[in-house]
């Protein structure tokens, strides 16, 4: 065998290892590498207990509540199965909106409602300008309109 | 034609100028379209505003950061199997570049998320995968100049790049494998194998000529660099020598 050949296995095999050794700590580290817990998984009290944890999901239509502070605000967070209540005191992010991505960091209090220190939004990967956005919406009410004459 | 020969520093170090000073002008002229047109051509984008229009400098800065470590490893391996002297002198100048787009990406994605998210950052797997990579540079560098003997320097050096190779899956799978607050790729494969992207069509067209010009600014900028690290190392042979003696430009 040439010794050319020798160093060219000498890296694949090396990569081969390094890339094993990779994907078994990152296996092992999964839960801890995951940036945030989803509704299904607090219902399911997978989330730590009295201990800070991150809560992701979608902010469910019609369910942001402000209280008369006017600082304070109520929502639901949802990955559409479960649903969780946060309460939040503070300035929410511009991208805040509800149907759109959050993460909010904070405990579980009393009643199984999330007490938020920290809302951040989420943005999806999909850009356009205003005016399809618009058509895009207005085709989608036009179509659930036809479905419900059907 | 004899691919080969141009491994030899000699005769790649007149190429290599030649071939520097096509892509420098190509990417100044892409680069001059595509900052106009991430300014003025792109639209508004229907949720994030103006504020969207800093991902023209973000994404292709994130993809150079991503693609110059695997050449630059691609190099190293050439370096470490063939045992050429001009690929681990390759891979030495790809390194500062790569280091400077991983910072870049870093810095104007913090600048993007405060606005965006309500945080300059966070630890997620995306930000987190990306911060290592620019350790990785980082430490290729440091190593490379720790060590006098070049030859030396090139094996310990490929022997790190190689083993960070397995951080750019990670990097760029980092948003499909876990929870993370980055969102997702807008270009990806679709299942049937073409390319599908979120975005319209002018935002996509703008975002590849940006990408093209910060990858001839790339290439330039690495085959200037080589020529100096060529200069340097091979400063005693004779044809450096005869080169300087006969005032070569």
């Amino acid at each position: 065998m040439k010794a050319r050949y020798k160093r060219m296995m000498f890296i694949v095999l090396g990569l081969v290892a390094v890339t094993a050794i990779a994907a078994l700590i990152l296996n092992a580290l999964q839960s801890n590498i995951n940036h945030f817990f989803s509704p299904t998984e607090v219902v399911a009290n997978e989330a730590p207990k009295d201990r800070t944890f991150r809560l992701g999901g979608l902010v469910e239509v019609d369910s942001v509540k402000r209280e008369d502070d006017g600082l304070t605000v109520h929502f639901n967070v949802t990955d559409n199965a479960e649903v969780v209540t946060v309460k939040y005191t503070g300035i929410l992010p511009d991208l805040f909106s509800e149907g759109q991505g959050v993460v909010a960091q904070g405990k579980l209090g009393a009643g199984g409602i999330f007490e938020a220190e920290e809302v951040l939004a989420k943005h999806d990967e999909t850009y356009m300008p205003p005016e399809v956005a618009d058509a895009l919406e207005k085709a989608e009410a036009e179509a659930a309109a036809q479905g419900a004459a059907q | 034609m004899n691919l080969f020969k141009y491994s030899a520093p000699s005769i790649f170090y007149p190429l290599a100028g030649r071939l520097a000073t096509g892509f420098a002008i190509a990417a100044v002229l892409l680069l001059a379209i595509g900052l106009y047109m991430s300014f003025f051509v792109a639209p508004t984008d229907y949720k994030q505003g103006e504020g969207y229009r800093i991902m023209f400098i973000h994404v292709p800065a994130a993809w150079m950061s991503m693609f110059i470590y695997l050449v630059m490893a691609a190099w190293a391996a050439a370096g470490m199997i063939w045992r050429t002297r001009l690929s681990s002198m390759m891979a030495s100048a790809l390194a500062p570049t790569g280091a400077m787009f991983t910072f870049i990406a870093l810095w104007t994605g913090a600048l993007w998320g405060k606005p965006m998210w309500g945080a300059w950052w966070v630890w997620d797997a995306r930000l987190t995968s990306e911060l290592i990579l620019l350790f990785l540079y980082i430490g290729y560098m440091a190593m490379e100049s720790a060590i006098d003997d070049p030859r030396r320097a090139a094996r310990a050096c490929g022997l790190l790049a190689l083993v960070g190779v397995i951080n750019i899956p990670i990097i760029y799978y980092s948003v499909k494998w876990w929870n993370t607050l980055h969102q997702g790729a807008s270009i990806k494969m679709s299942e049937s194998g073409g390319i599908e992207s979120s975005m319209t069509e002018i935002m996509l067209w703008t975002m590849l000529i940006m990408t093209f010009a910060c990858w001839f600014y790339t290439i330039a900028v690495a085959l200037t660099r080589v020529r100096s690290i060529i200069l340097e190392r091979e400063s005693k042979t004779v044809w450096v020598k005869e080169m300087l003696q006969q005032g070569e430009k």
